[in-house]
């Protein structure tokens, strides 16, 4: 590429329209969770949530790396990967909110909310679940011969679960064409990182199934971008599967019923201050006017989203049973 | 018809889905060059290679969540647990994962995959590798739960299963493997949810599962003899239970038994009994529902002891004389 051309690339890999898209993503989903607080707030919502506010880059770096016809198992605090992997917002929305036309009829809510038509195959109600399923989704891609790859996300609490090993050695033994994306966000509910583990990173773990580990500044979108991209290219090239963890800290409490006794207010201020949206709006140079502009935009996208979601009709009891067998 | 085994029916029926689908494939601990603990395996991995025939780490939840995440994604795995008491280890994937997975995403996915398991007592194996545990699994809606009785039975189940689009938990008994029977040498399938009268009687009605079918038959000859002519009824598949054939049996003999190897309390006779009393039957019994299960107990080792943990030929005669006498 010539250097002109190359100069116009933020961070040497994303050109400057897709960078705004994406910081619009990350806006969006934000603008998503800081409304679904409201709406819990103001007794609309049945169930729990799980925030990622403070943990957007993440879900902006990763998806944008990847193929229409990859696969994405994703975590339980997964709503800006949701949107990322091209979710629509009504009717996820409308999933939120437990209605007829959500992703999943109103059956899965925020904690399963799927699209298995866009290789979408889910948010994960069990720490670490995903991770196995995974191993059998690239065992299914190598199966079928096709150059697929698999993004599994989940979080430093996950990697202390026993199917973290299992997955990490059979997908390593086997070559599977998986990523393996820990979302290191310091706690797992209130277990401390520190307290959890002997070791300074998860990725120190890749050594112990012979695949490579990487640590990334997880509030940096162009750092996950380039990692998440090289562990792509060597899974599609059938060298296998690649642990990277992106550090990042979760701003709000674990899910709706935490008092947040096991962390210190300065700590959760500092990492404010590393806010991974107003970073990357900087490094796009966006100004105030135009950042002003693009929370505006997303505020009016959650106002149509619950609009349609609110306007939507309920599951008829009728169906109750339905979806349980093919 | 030629007679083969139990354990080279369930392998027919796994070579011949293999060759007429390719997205069927195993996937389990020892599956492969040792041909699986039980022997069930033995030579396919010769004739479709280790790409099909896949030998696991010992990762229970692994292989549980590689049958998952494969099915999802257009495969058709069939997993090995090679004892089924190994299956605590996969329970996440199994009940968590594979089960719910089609109903949390508002009926959209696909889970056609199928988990054998060795299970049950007698072979001195003692209380970690001898349990029956198939009715956790009958507690779990997504999953259907088979449980074949005979070599015909387990191929025929065993490729229906296969060809299922849901989850089915497949529950062979490590006594049957060496038995035999008549077994077709061409594909047919015997549809999930379809009870079998195993033998026809007027004086008593007996519902067995698994090992206790063979029992249960051995008990009726003896039983013939005494004037005693027992009606046997095999579920087959716990779940779907097909009860008609045990509702319209009991209206004919007026008394039922139930036997299997699992634990009687929360065992699946219960819900046997709980379907009898709820039908057009309970009008028709003149004695309680018996049944005639497993001790409320871990198997144990020494051979003798073993022997008394779970309904034995003997015992199934002595019960069945009882009801029929009208000692209940």
């Amino acid at each position: 590429m010539p250097e002109s051309k190359k100069e116009q690339l933020i961070g040497g890999v994303l050109e400057v329209s897709r960078a705004k898209d994406l910081l619009a993503k990350m806006v969006l989903t934000r603008a998503f969770e800081e409304n679904a607080e409201e709406m819990f707030a103001l007794g609309k919502v049945h169930g729990t949530m799980h925030l990622s506010i403070g943990q957007e880059a993440i879900a902006a770096g990763a998806g944008p790396t990847l193929r229409k016809d990859d696969y994405l198992l994703n975590t339980h605090r997964g709503h800006g990967h949701f949107l990322v992997w091209g979710g629509d917002l009504n009717r996820m929305m409308a999933e939120f909110l437990g209605k007829e036309t959500g992703y999943c009829r109103g059956r899965g809510g925020s904690m399963h909310i799927a699209d298995v038509e866009s290789n979408n195959l889910g948010s994960q109600g069990i720490v670490a679940g995903n991770l196995p399923i995974s191993v059998g989704v690239g065992l299914s891609i190598k199966m079928r011969k096709t150059d697929q790859v698999v993004l599994t996300l989940f979080g430093d609490g996950a990697s202390n679960e026993g199917a973290f090993h299992e997955s990490l050695n059979m997908a390593s033994i086997w070559n599977l064409p998986i990523i393996f994306l820990c979302e290191n966000n310091q706690y797992a509910m209130s277990m401390a990182f520190e307290k959890a583990f002997k070791i300074e990173q998860v990725s120190d773990r890749a050594a112990a199934y012979g695949m490579p580990g990487v640590t990334v500044d997880g509030n940096d979108v162009i750092a996950i971008y380039k990692a998440v991209q090289n562990a792509a290219k060597r899974a599609r090239d059938g060298n296998g599967p690649t642990l990277i963890e992106a550090v990042t800290y979760r701003w709000r409490g674990q899910s709706k019923s935490d008092r947040q006794l096991y962390r210190t207010r300065d700590e959760v201020k500092g990492w404010m201050e590393k806010d991974p949206i107003l970073r990357f709006a900087k490094l796009l140079n966006v100004n105030d006017e135009e950042f002003k502009k693009i929370e505006a935009q997303a505020k009016e996208e959650i106002r149509k989203a619950v609009e349609f979601a609110e306007a939507s009709p309920e599951p008829d009891v009728a169906t109750i049973l339905e979806g349980i067998y093919a | 018809m030629r007679e083969i085994s139990y354990m080279e029916a369930l392998r027919e029926a796994i070579r011949q889905a293999m060759e007429k689908d390719e997205r069927v494939f195993v996937i389990g601990e020892d599956i492969g060059i040792y041909g699986g603990a039980f022997g069930v395996t033995a030579g396919l991995l010769d004739q479709f290679g280790p790409q099909r025939i896949i030998d696991t780490p010992i990762s229970e939840a692994g292989i549980a969540g590689a049958c998952v995440g494969a099915a999802v994604t257009g495969m058709r795995p069939i997993g090995e647990i090679q004892f089924s008491d190994f299956v605590v280890l996969s329970m996440e994937q199994i009940v968590m994962q594979g089960a719910k997975m089609r109903f949390m995403f508002g009926g959209k996915a696909e889970l056609p995959f199928v988990m054998r398991l060795a299970s049950g007592s007698g072979t001195g194996a003692a209380a970690q590798h001898s349990e029956s545990l198939e009715n956790w699994f009958v507690h779990v809606p997504g999953l259907k739960v088979v449980m074949p009785s005979s070599p015909y039975d387990a191929k025929g189940l065993l490729l229906s299963a296969i060809e299922e689009k849901n989850p089915v938990m497949f529950f062979e008994h490590k006594l049957l493997y060496k038995t035999k029977g008549d077994v077709p040498e061409e594909m047919y399938t015997i549809p999930l949810g379809q009870s079998n009268v195993v033998r026809e009687g007027s004086h008593l009605t007996i519902v067995a599962m698994s090992v206790m079918v063979m029992r249960a038959q051995q008990a009726a000859e003896t039983l013939a003899k005494e004037g005693i002519e027992v009606e046997i009824i095999d579920p087959r598949t716990l779940n779907p239970l097909d009860t008609a054939p045990i509702i319209k049996s009991i209206i004919k003999t007026g008394k039922a038994l139930i036997v299997h190897e699992a634990v009687k309390t929360g065992g699946f006779g219960g819900e046997i009994s709980a379907a009898i009393m709820e039908s057009e039957a309970f009008a028709y019994l003149d004695a309680p529902v018996r049944r005639l299960a497993g001790l409320d107990m871990p198997i144990p080792y020494n051979r003798n002891l073993e022997y008394h943990s779970v309904p034995q030929v003997e015992n199934i005669i002595e019960e069945a004389r009882k009801l029929v006498k009208g000692a209940y």
